[in-house]
């Protein structure tokens, strides 16, 4: 069960949804989770936040990027590796 | 002596307001600035939402005190901020506007709202970037599109694909609800044109004969124009005014035809521009603010001499209104969303420049004073 517990990093314009909270932890009720589900179960525990990072089509937005234990992953279906570290990134971009 | 229009409704008594408000939506926040009845001083607070680009934050005239605010950032996706305390604590939408999932459309940034019909006092409406059209039906907490007309088999043809429009994107704005009857809507959409619904928004029909397209290989389109600003006539739901990209113009219903009233404007400053500020009270008065429409379009005051023009004949005649404003080297932008009147007998008009100044007057136009500067980049201006 340890293994579906991810630790999901929170970047600053996204805080507000987590109590100010720089990482949080989420546990995954699905058997191999993807990336998608992760998000999904982060909606549940943080309402709002998904779709300030995810579009209605269900696609990463432009300017956020998502590292899975140190690399990049944008596909929603991507199954996570058992406890990975999750790190979402408000990318380089602003002015 | 400040003058009011000859022609508003005779009996008709207005009151002052004992106070007033601007809502200022900017590319980095939220400002307010606040006066007394008298209008002379203004105090600036704020910012709230610092950072977010607010597009449009509006007071629900059917209650009074509840706001909604559209805002996205940089990287975050668009929502919506509702305030049920005058704007002292905000909570987002739980459903903000977003297409339907498998639609293939992706909402950018909402970009104007509308409160319904005063019957339906739950009831708002959104506009977005690309053309999209929401409705909520509890006070703006979900949002759903109105299939009416963003599944509409035209939808395309008459708008355009969403990568198509204005340099920031296309969008559907100015929703106008009939106030004698809530199933009679109006659409503005840059472009496509204006539309008109009579069954609260389940169909759609252009409504733009007479209005220039000069910049279609076929000028005389049924759809596919471009109307910066739709607005009803003070008073006078049966009149619209229009700010074009293409000039300025007038349709009194039942009439179907757009009267092109720019010709009145002199020939050095045109006829470009983004608002159309209708008096409150006089169906015959509006304000506009134009913008240099020459050779690239560099849409700021024509000659860096901002100054607004007002009409009391319906467009027939118009009057540069600038006395207070810098008299030359002022290259000014004035969104589409960035001008307003207040509601006062002798109306205030105030309009927000992209360099961050609001300036007003309490005279209709014929005393202007710099109420702010220093503000980041103002997309809209509304008066409460």
């Amino acid at each position: 069960m340890a293994d579906l517990n991810f630790r999901v990093a929170i970047p600053s314009p996204l805080r507000s949804y987590c109590d100010g909270a720089t990482a949080v932890t989420i546990t995954c009720t699905a058997k191999s989770p993807t990336l998608g589900d992760l998000l999904d179960e982060l909606d549940a525990a943080h309402p709002g936040i998904r779709f300030r990072m995810v579009d209605e089509q269900g696609k990463l937005r432009p300017h956020i990027q998502v590292f899975v234990n140190a690399t990049v992953q944008r596909d929603p279906n991507a199954t996570l590796p058992p406890a990975a570290d999750v790190m979402i990134v408000a990318a380089l971009s602003g002015g | 002596m400040a003058r009011t229009a000859a022609n508003r409704p005779a009996g008709k008594r207005v009151e002052s307001p004992k106070r007033s408000r601007l809502l200022i939506a900017t590319r980095k926040g939220l400002w307010t600035l606040a006066t007394d009845g008298t209008r002379r001083v203004w105090k600036l607070a704020g910012p709230q939402f610092l950072g977010h680009i607010v597009h449009h934050a509006l007071l629900d005239p059917r209650d009074g005190k509840t706001l909604l605010a559209a805002a996205r950032t940089g990287h975050l996706g668009p929502t919506v901020f509702r305030s049920t305390d005058h704007g002292k604590t905000w909570k987002e939408a739980a459903t903000p506007p977003s297409f339907e999932a498998g639609s293939g459309r992706v909402v950018d940034h909402t970009f104007w709202l509308a409160p319904g019909h005063a019957s339906q006092p739950n009831v708002w409406f959104a506009g977005t970037s690309p053309h999209g059209l929401f409705r909520s039906n509890d006070r703006g907490i979900n949002w759903k599109g109105v299939a009416g007309f963003n599944a509409h088999p035209q939808r395309k043809a008459w708008c355009g694909g969403d990568q198509d429009g204005t340099p920031d994107g296309p969008k559907l704005h100015s929703i106008l609800i009939d106030p004698r009857d809530a199933l009679h809507m109006y659409i503005g959409m840059s472009s496509g044109g204006v539309f008109e619904s009579t069954d609260g928004g389940a169909d759609w029909h252009p409504l733009n004969a007479g209005v220039r397209a000069d910049f279609q290989p076929n000028p005389d389109l049924e759809y596919g124009h471009d109307p910066h600003c739709v607005r009803f006539a003070g008073g006078n739901p049966d009149r619209l005014y229009q700010q074009n990209h293409c000039g300025l113009f007038r349709l009194d219903r039942p009439a179907t035809r757009w009267q092109d009233i720019g010709l009145g404007m002199p020939k050095s400053v045109g006829y470009v521009g983004f608002p159309m500020v209708p008096h409150p009270h006089d169906a015959d008065t509006m304000w506009i603010f134009p913008m240099d429409g020459s050779d690239v379009w560099p849409r700021i005051s024509p000659g860096g001499k901002p100054a607004a023009y007002r009409s009391r004949d319906g467009g027939k005649t118009w009057k540069r209104q600038a006395d207070g404003m810098p008299k030359s080297q002022a290259w000014w932008t004035v969104k589409r969303q960035a001008m307003t009147v207040d509601r006062f007998p002798v109306a205030g008009v105030y309009f927000g420049t992209t360099s961050g100044e609001v300036w007003g007057s309490r005279d209709e136009g014929r005393t202007w004073k710099c109420l702010a500067a220093h503000l980041p980049h103002i997309y809209a201006v509304e008066a409460v």
